[in-house]
């Protein structure tokens, strides 16, 4: 297992002009690291970052997207492998936070935590490449060659729980995505 | 669901609901419809592929909105499209965000089980327009399919920037 945080270090090294949706656990892990203006911390409808991403890989293909996911959330919309891996978008990297709990919510333990498959899940819903990190120096030796991979990818990063906010999070994703929306217009 | 009695043969006697509505979309300009199918809209699918319209074929309806929002974020002009049962199913995406976003989205809805004239008994149709009511959702009952109505609700959309309903009835929806 990973410290949360360490993992989204690996990969923020490496992120250059990406689109970034981090949700749930990993939104305020991710505003430490970044204040990108290209970020969009995703909460709101829960489980929906995945779908949000899913819809602006489409419409913008030149430009790769991140999703920073979370298991319980994945779950609670796990019909979306498979409505992402049909329209095929290769410019998403779909990255799960597998710690095994609710974080956000007192740390209960997911439904079936102890044998899910992620990968297994992505791979037969139809993504093109999956992969599974709990290696801190494994995923740093192979990030970029992760997020440089065809999409649509899913990259399950098995964390340690206990590293979510504490108290209230304060969120503003509708202004992110206006920002967001007016710097993909500014670039034409 | 059970198709209402007599649908077919009134549908027949009207114009072509779904290539009206895919006419409607081109013309103002749509690029994708993010959807899935139902009884209603059981002849979108034929009228989609002779378009030019994006079809974002979905597994769940609450998966609709989201996907619409991220397009509309990346510069396009998206419509979604479910029956009123995948409405309620998207009660927490309609909720927390294309609410609160103010993101202009066209929703078609297939209004299973309305009866134009007398009591409805489907509790799918009985339900649908108080909760858009209490929701506060603008919505039009375009009965029969015409372009010109449905064009005006999409562009209302993308005026308020807001979420906006178009409710298709079974009868005109599975028209061909």
């Amino acid at each position: 297992m990973m410290p949360a945080k360490d993992a989204l270090r690996a990969l923020a090294q490496h992120r250059t002009n990406e689109i970034v949706l981090p949700t749930m656990t990993a939104n305020q892990l991710w505003s430490e690291l970044s204040s990108h203006e290209l970020d969009l911390p995703t909460m709101g409808a829960m489980s929906k970052a995945s779908s949000l991403a899913l819809g602006l890989a489409l419409a913008r293909p030149e430009r790769r997207v991140w999703i920073i996911d979370g298991d319980g959330s994945l779950l609670m919309n796990l019909g979306s492998l498979v409505t992402i891996a049909n329209m095929a978008p290769a410019n998403l990297v779909h990255f799960v936070f597998n710690n095994g709990v609710y974080e956000l919510s007192g740390r209960q333990p997911l439904p079936g935590a102890r044998h899910i498959d992620f990968c297994g899940l992505a791979k037969s819903a139809g993504y093109r490449n999956a992969y599974h990190f709990d290696d801190l120096e494994d995923l740093h030796i192979r990030a970029a060659e992760v997020v440089a991979c065809q999409g649509p990818a899913l990259v399950c990063l098995h964390v340690q729980p206990g590293e979510g906010p504490r108290g209230e999070v304060v969120v503003r994703t509708a202004q992110a995505l206006r920002r967001v929306k007016a710097v993909l217009e500014k670039s034409g | 669901m059970p198709q209402a009695a007599g649908a077919e043969r009134r549908g027949m006697e009207r114009p072509d609901g779904a290539t009206t509505l895919v006419k409607a979309l081109e013309s103002w300009g749509a690029t994708h419809i993010v959807w899935l199918p139902c009884t209603e809209t059981q002849h979108l699918s034929q009228a989609l592929s002779r378009s030019s319209l994006v079809s974002v074929p979905v597994c769940r309806e609450g998966e609709t909105i989201p996907i619409a929002a991220g397009l509309y974020a990346g510069g396009k002009k998206p419509v979604v499209a479910i029956q009123n049962t995948g409405f309620f199913e998207s009660g927490d995406s309609i909720r927390g965000l294309a609410i609160p976003f103010q993101v202009p989205i066209p929703m078609v809805i297939g209004y299973r089980g309305y009866k134009k004239d007398g009591p409805m008994s489907d509790t799918a149709a009985i339900y649908l327009e108080p909760i858009l009511k209490t929701w506060g959702i603008k919505y039009h009952l375009v009965d029969p399919p015409d372009e010109a109505a449905i064009k005006e609700a999409l562009q209302e959309a993308w005026d308020t920037s807001r979420l906006v309903a178009i409710l298709l009835p079974e009868a005109e929806a599975v028209s061909r």
